[in-house]
């Protein structure tokens, strides 16, 4: 105490005991704010499970379906396409697939796929998010003539192969992600569901 | 203009606003009685213009929310009907798209003019952190804005930035879930990105305020880096004033009242003659609607974001972690913060410094403009290269300033500003 009578302890225990309660009250009331920008039920609920038909894709040809708001492509690979994949695998930052973030366990074989003719994979860049564009030709102009068959993204250069896997020297550091799919019947994909479960 | 007149308390109405507001004590405070220095020339205009641009904007920007949709369904098609059947909707359209770019043409001029007088250095380095903040906070602006068209360029240049923050490691993905509001950028993102683009700008309004506060505490400088204050005292209107300063009313505000006009004159141009300005005040495929299955063939984000666009491409993944690009653009920004403890010299303008800070100046000027260029083209080995190059330099400006502003030999300061 000092000589006014002022207890200048209990004045600052009081002072910290107010701002630490008022501190803890801010910290729970924030909660709901943060919370209610994280997606809401709909957008939750809108990440169902959605069926590709690819009994009239054609060889070579691109298909794309919407899946929690994002595109799936699926690719029919041509024998010529299939062929020339391993010839890239010197030239890959992961050739063998071996990073488990970017595939289920049963795409981890070298044409990233459970059917080998059809490639499914989220056409969304590992890098920032762009969608690549689909170059099936082989050895293009722009490209050069070792490319055989890919993706280029337009965005920052990124080159994924035709099993989605990242070529070295490119800003993407990953190879494509494969979701979880399955086969419903010889032409159907399930894309975001496999028998384990939904994505 | 003599003290006396303004000293006399006023009758009449604001005789009677002053004694319950203090109107005369504001006005005299930071117009009629507040000295800036006599010399501070054509550069000094551009922070009295952004001021300008920033009202033209909020107005505007209020304007065009009147009409304006922010949902993914008919976000496109509104800012469609401004143009074509708003009563001259397309004109507080252009307004606004060209008040943006013009907006961060006059604060780049505005900061290379703090970067060429030491406007940064003591006893300034509060009114500079202040204005960082402004700069950040125009970004934030810009960058939310941008999505409201509901373009092609809009949606994936969202896309690529609010994937920025997915980079962070461990809760990246999360993170950019949650500034989405959504898997992929959608409606949900639109709609809380109008409402940070309305709110941010108010909050603009209260930084520059402070902004100000700041600038007329310690007062303004000028090319020499000159404290007038510190000079001698006593000039025609007030024997304790510097006698190196003139009232800012009417000297400054008739200045700057005839820059406004040739500046307005320009802006017009622009906006009647050239408001897309050949892609880059308006991008092309920002005439196509938003969609989420397809990205255009090359995208690019408005000009004044692509210095930093091209730092971010241009830095190699390291670790497989794209974390490190995103940490140089953003570095490339925050370092601004610390410029006034970089500069060790003991002058501020570059009048007085050596050759080397002006060469570096000059350097981090060119590669700011050669990185914007390079942000906008497709990327190609040259132009990595280029732009890896180019953001050394930039970087190299910042970091070696301890040791060059150190080392060089300035040349004397006068004791009175020059003409």
């Amino acid at each position: 105490m000092n000589e006014q009578g002022t207890d200048k302890s209990r004045r600052r225990i009081l002072v910290a005991a107010t701002s630490a309660v008022g501190a803890v009250g801010v910290g729970f009331v924030a909660v709901p704010f943060i919370s209610s920008m994280n997606p809401s039920a709909r957008a939750r609920a809108a990440g169902a499970p959605v069926e590709a038909d690819v009994s009239k894709l054609e060889p070579g040809a691109l298909l794309r379906v919407k899946f929690r708001g994002q595109p799936i492509w699926v690719v029919y690979r041509t024998d010529e396409m299939l062929e020339a994949l391993p010839t890239n695998d010197p030239k890959l930052v992961d050739p063998g697939s071996e990073l488990a973030t970017q595939q289920p366990e049963y795409c981890q074989n070298p044409a990233r796929a459970i059917n080998p003719r059809y490639f499914v994979a989220i056409g969304i860049c590992t890098h920032l998010g762009c969608s690549p564009t689909y170059r099936p030709e082989f050895a293009p102009d722009d490209l050069g003539p070792d490319w055989k068959g890919g993706w280029f993204c337009p965005c920052h250069g990124s080159k994924f192969d035709l099993a989605g896997r990242v070529f070295k020297g490119v800003p993407a550091p990953t190879n494509l992600v494969i979701p979880k799919h399955t086969y419903l019947n010889e032409s159907t994909i399930l894309v975001g569901e496999d028998e384990a479960g939904a994505a | 203009m003599s003290v006396e007149t303004v000293d006399t308390p006023p009758r009449g109405f604001l005789g009677w606003l002053d004694k319950r507001f203090p109107v005369m004590g504001l006005w005299n405070d930071h117009m009629a009685q507040y000295y800036a220095p006599k010399n501070m020339g054509l550069w000094s205009i551009f922070g009295s213009l952004a001021l300008v641009v920033l009202i033209i904007q909020i107005v505007s920007g209020l304007w065009l929310a009147m009409a304006y949709k922010p949902s993914a369904a008919e976000a496109f098609a509104s800012v469609e009907y401004i143009m074509r059947d708003v009563n001259w909707g397309w004109l507080l359209r252009y307004i606004h798209s060209t008040g943006a770019s013009f907006f961060f043409i006059l604060v780049y001029l505005h900061m290379f003019r703090g970067l060429m007088w030491g406007s940064y250095k003591n006893p300034r380095e509060l009114l500079w952190i202040i204005g960082v903040v402004i700069y950040l906070a125009m970004m934030a602006t810009a960058f939310f804005g941008y999505l409201l068209p509901w373009g092609q360029m809009s949606y994936w240049g969202a896309q690529v930035i609010v994937n920025l923050f997915a980079a962070v490691p461990e809760v990246g993905a999360d993170l950019s879930t949650w500034v989405r509001g959504d898997y992929v950028i959608s409606d949900v993102t639109l709609n809380r990105f109008f409402a940070f683009h309305f709110v941010i700008p108010f909050l603009l309004v209260a930084l520059v305020f402070l902004h100000i506060v700041a600038l007329h505490r310690v007062g303004s400088t000028n090319p020499d880096g000159i404290e007038i204050k510190q000079g001698p005292k006593g000039n025609k209107w007030d024997p304790n004033k510097p006698a190196d300063g003139i009232p800012f009313h009417p000297y400054y505000t008739v200045k700057d009242v005839t820059g406004l006009v040739v500046f307005l004159a320009i802006f017009s141009l622009v906006v009647f003659y050239a408001p897309d300005m050949g892609g880059l005040f308006l991008e092309g495929p920002n005439f196509q609607p938003a969609d989420p299955l397809k990205t255009p063939e090359h995208i690019a984000p408005v000009w004044y974001f692509t210095p930093y666009y091209a730092m971010l491409r241009a830095v190699p993944p390291i670790a497989g972690s794209q974390f490190p690009g995103v940490v140089v653009m953003f570095g490339a920004i925050l370092i601004m913060f610390f410029l006034p403890w970089l500069d060790r010299s003991p002058v501020r303008s570059m009048r007085y410094k050596g050759p080397i800070s002006r060469f570096f100046l000059g350097a981090f000027a060119v590669s700011f403009v050669v990185l914007a260029y390079l942000g906008l083209q497709p990327s190609t080995d040259l132009y990595t290269l280029l732009a890896q190059i180019f953001t050394v330099v930039y970087f190299a400006f910042f970091l070696l300033m301890p040791i060059y502003t150190k080392l060089e030999k300035t040349k004397p300061v006068p004791e009175r500003v020059t003409s």
